[in-house]
């Protein structure tokens, strides 16, 4: 099954089983979904749980947080990740405060189509988890297999707080394997050890984790044993699973798509550098897109997002020290 | 060298077999003030950590001996200066060089008697130089050029009393990376160093003030003495296979791994299992737990029951409570009472004794135990607290265990093992004197002795006798 595939199930399932459920977005009703997600859903379910929106993110998620308030359980979608700045302020000001405001729960679910390497340009590519991880409140969800899709967006639609789904664009169709037919939850903030190794460990999330396989994959032959954790969650993020996997290794490669300079990276850093210091032996590297937007050429696009290559020369620079 | 007035601090005697200990971390650091009484460092020796109070009242001038080294007790620390002299004696005390001089003469003086040391767990005798003069002398020492050393490099060598000098580095430059050193310590580097790489910090200087290991007593040592070094020698370079993993030891579990092979190859192991009754203990247990609860904050443990009926038991067996000590035996008017109990999760275990438990009654005995596993568990112990036991209660019951072969903790006669209080199906005699078949807390002793001393007969009464007081306790006896 694929990504895209394991997402449309989720979501089906969950609406078969909650009736609280219903989605809303730019055209996911009659088109059903820009990625084609909700496709046949208005047909199963009606214009009333899948509702076609206005253009307007800001009236999206301010009705989803209305209806969370009244006992709903709305599942947003936007068109692209990039286009949920224009619904800051609801979610920022009002979905993430509510509960501290007024103790009411906002069981938001947001879906955020995300990432680069298609040529999507500057306003169709981003990654921008790291914002929203800043906000108390949000919790941030990137699952980077289908399995974990399915399992995290139930986990997400069945949380009492604002969640932020980010789906990897490159990942909708590419990506595919066994997702188990039944419901289950893939509980938040348990990163998943993609794989094992002795030498560099890679701390990553979302595409990332397939790109650092794919170096992985070479660096065996090298001799160099790189262990993948796949963080699954930004907030709530498994602290415990990367200070161990730091303890065993002691070399680190922070690596994500979206931009490097107050990008989520540098809060693992951090923190590893605060409480793992004496397992670290050697500078931990951060692997990240430049500080530009995305650029929209297809070579330089390929330049900004971190390759195979950008990965492999960073853990064999890590691993050599 | 240091001034007329300058305070020595040395490595304290902390219990009569304990003849060394390992600086595990100084609380205060050179040009730091410390008062009389203030913890000044924390040191670790084979039977507990424990922190070592200041002598006096000044500046912390001088620290001799770096964290992760092991020395002998008496040998000096550091010097404080009481305040207002440091300032001029610190200067003269510290020149680049005689820093490393000194570090390989005390490397020297140790590593001749470092063979009898019953303590491989111990971090040997460390050459690393002062950390305050050391950079220096790196630099100045052109030959071998030192590059950084990472924190986990760092951390794993001051474990293993290891010099990162001494160690061959594959990383960047020649660096030291973590598998080089663990590799280092895996094929038993850190024991061997102090003889073949002296000559490379050894600078013609005067020889300025080691540390004086000849105040040290000889070695008391009354523990046998198994040669050190080799096991952790021989085990080689160790590179996992596939699949496998591999962590240095701690202090602790090489303490363990020596005492308990030690042990098997002294005494001649022999278990005896009886089958306790355990119905009056539980009906009188039930009884008193809300009561002492109540008014002493103390629980009634099983344990508790069996230790006080050890105690008494044991005053009628004397051998069993006894020692061998060469060919003699040793026997005794009291029962220092040693408990096992597993610390760090089950990856580690301590013996505290309580001592003169045939003054206790069930009350003082529950109470004891409470405190001295507590301690146990905090850290709190004190060297005294773990030696002198004659006899030793070990209690794997806790998880459902009914029967198990505990190892003798030496120089004593035997151990008893306790085990869980399961219900079983039991033949008993109702009062027309017929046999039926009753459900009863059943619980199983073990009584493993040192066949050398003890013979069966004499651990079959012992259990037999322990059993009687059991299954007819009487409330008012104790």
């Amino acid at each position: 099954m694929t990504y895209l595939q394991a997402i449309s199930d989720g979501l089906r399932q969950e609406m078969r089983r909650d009736k609280r459920v219903f989605v809303i977005g730019e055209d996911v009703g009659v088109y059903g979904g820009a990625f084609k997600v909700t496709l046949g859903f208005q047909e199963e379910f009606g214009p009333w749980r899948v509702i076609d929106a206005p253009l307007s993110e800001t009236a999206i998620v301010g009705g989803c947080t209305g209806a969370a308030i009244m006992g709903m359980r709305p599942v947003a979608e936007m068109q692209f990740a990039d286009f949920i700045s224009c619904a800051w302020d609801h979610l920022v000001t009002v979905a993430a405060k509510q509960r501290w405001r007024a103790g009411t729960p906002v069981p938001i679910t947001v879906r955020l189509p995300s990432g680069g390497g298609f040529s999507g340009g500057p306003f169709h590519s981003q990654n921008p988890e790291s914002s929203f991880a800043h906000i108390p409140g949000l919790k941030v969800i990137c699952p980077a297999t289908p399995e974990d899709a399915k399992g995290l967006l139930a986990t997400a639609i069945q949380d009492p707080n604002p969640c932020l789904y980010f789906e990897h664009k490159h990942l909708y169709r590419r990506l595919k394997a066994e997702v188990p037919e039944e419901r289950y939850e893939t509980p938040f903030g348990k990163a998943r050890l993609h794989r094992e190794g002795d030498d560099v460990s890679v701390i990553t999330w979302g595409a990332m984790v397939h790109t650092a396989e794919e170096a992985a994959q070479q660096l065996e032959g090298e001799g160099i044993s790189v262990e993948i954790v796949d963080l699954r969650t930004l907030i709530p993020w498994d602290k415990q699973a990367v200070l161990q996997s730091v303890s065993k290794t002691s070399k680190v490669v922070v690596l994500h798509e979206d931009t490097m300079t107050g990008g989520f990276g540098g809060e693992i850093a951090a923190t590893i550098a605060e409480e793992a210091f004496e397992d670290l032996d050697g500078p931990l590297k951060r692997i990240a897109a430049p500080d530009t937007p995305v650029p929209f050429s297809p070579v330089l696009e390929k330049a900004y997002i971190p390759q195979v290559d950008d990965v492999l020369a960073g853990i064999r620079e890590v691993a050599e020290y | 060298m240091a001034t007329t007035s300058a305070i020595d601090v040395v490595m304290p005697q902390m219990g009569v077999s304990v003849s060394e200990g390992t600086i595990t971390k100084w609380l205060k650091q050179e040009g730091e003030t410390v008062e009389a009484d203030e913890s000044l460092l924390e040191i670790s020796t084979d039977k507990v950590d424990t922190e070592v109070p200041s002598p006096g009242s000044g500046i912390v001038q001088q620290i001799l001996v770096q964290e992760g080294e092991t020395v002998e007790v008496g040998t000096k620390l550091a010097v404080i200066a009481p305040e207002g002299a440091e300032a001029p004696a610190a200067a003269e005390e510290t020149p680049p060089e005689p820093a490393t001089q000194q570090a390989a003469a005390e490397a020297e003086a140790p590593s001749s008697s470092e063979g009898e040391t019953p303590t491989p767990e111990a971090a040997p005798p460390e050459p690393t130089p002062a950390p305050a003069p050391a950079p220096v002398a790196a630099e100045g020492n052109g030959g071998g050029e030192k590059t950084f050393v990472s924190p986990v490099v760092a951390r794993i060598a001051s474990e293993h009393g290891v010099d990162v000098g001494q160690v061959s580095g594959t990383g960047r430059g020649g660096r030291v990376t973590k598998k080089d050193i663990l590799a280092f310590v895996e094929s038993g580097g850190a024991q061997q160093q102090e003889q073949p790489q002296e000559a490379a910090p050894a600078a013609p200087a005067e020889p300025q003030a080691p540390p004086e290991p000849a105040q040290a007593p000889p070695k008391p040592a009354p523990a046998a003495a198994p040669a050190a070094p080799q096991p952790v020698a021989q085990a080689q370079q160790i590179e996992p296979e596939a699949g496998e993993s591999v962590e240095p030891m701690s202090a602790m579990r090489r303490g363990i791994a020596e005492h308990m092979r030690r042990s098997l190859d002294t005494s001649a192991h022999v278990t005896s299992a009886i089958e306790v009754d355990m119905s009056r203990v539980v009906a009188i247990r039930k009884k008193l737990k809300s009561e002492y609860q109540k008014s002493y904050g103390v629980n009634p443990t099983y344990l508790a029951f069996v230790a006080r009926a050890t105690v008494e038991t044991l005053r009628d067996y004397p051998w069993i409570n006894g020692e061998l000590r060469g060919d003699r035996i040793v026997t005794r008017n009291y029962v220092h009472l040693g408990f096992a109990v597993e610390i760090a999760d089950g990856k580690g275990l301590i013996v505290p004794v309580v001592r003169h438990t045939e003054g206790l009654n069930l009350l003082g005995m529950a109470r004891a135990i409470s405190d001295i596993a507590q301690r146990a568990r905090d850290k709190k112990l004190l060297p005294d607290d773990v030696q002198g036991g004659t006899f030793t209660i070990t209690n794997p019951g806790g998880y459902g265990t009914f029967h198990g072969t505990p190892v003798i903790s030496q120089p004593q006669a035997a151990i008893l093992g306790t085990y869980a209080v399961v219900k079983r199906p039991w033949v008993i005699q109702d009062d027309r004197g017929e046999d039926v078949i009753a459900i009863r807390p059943i619980m199983n002793l073990t009584l493993t002795y040192d066949h050398r001393l003890v013979d069966g007969a004499l651990a079959g009464r012992f259990l037999r006798d322990l059993r009687e007081k059991l299954e007819s306790w009487e409330e008012s006896n104790y």
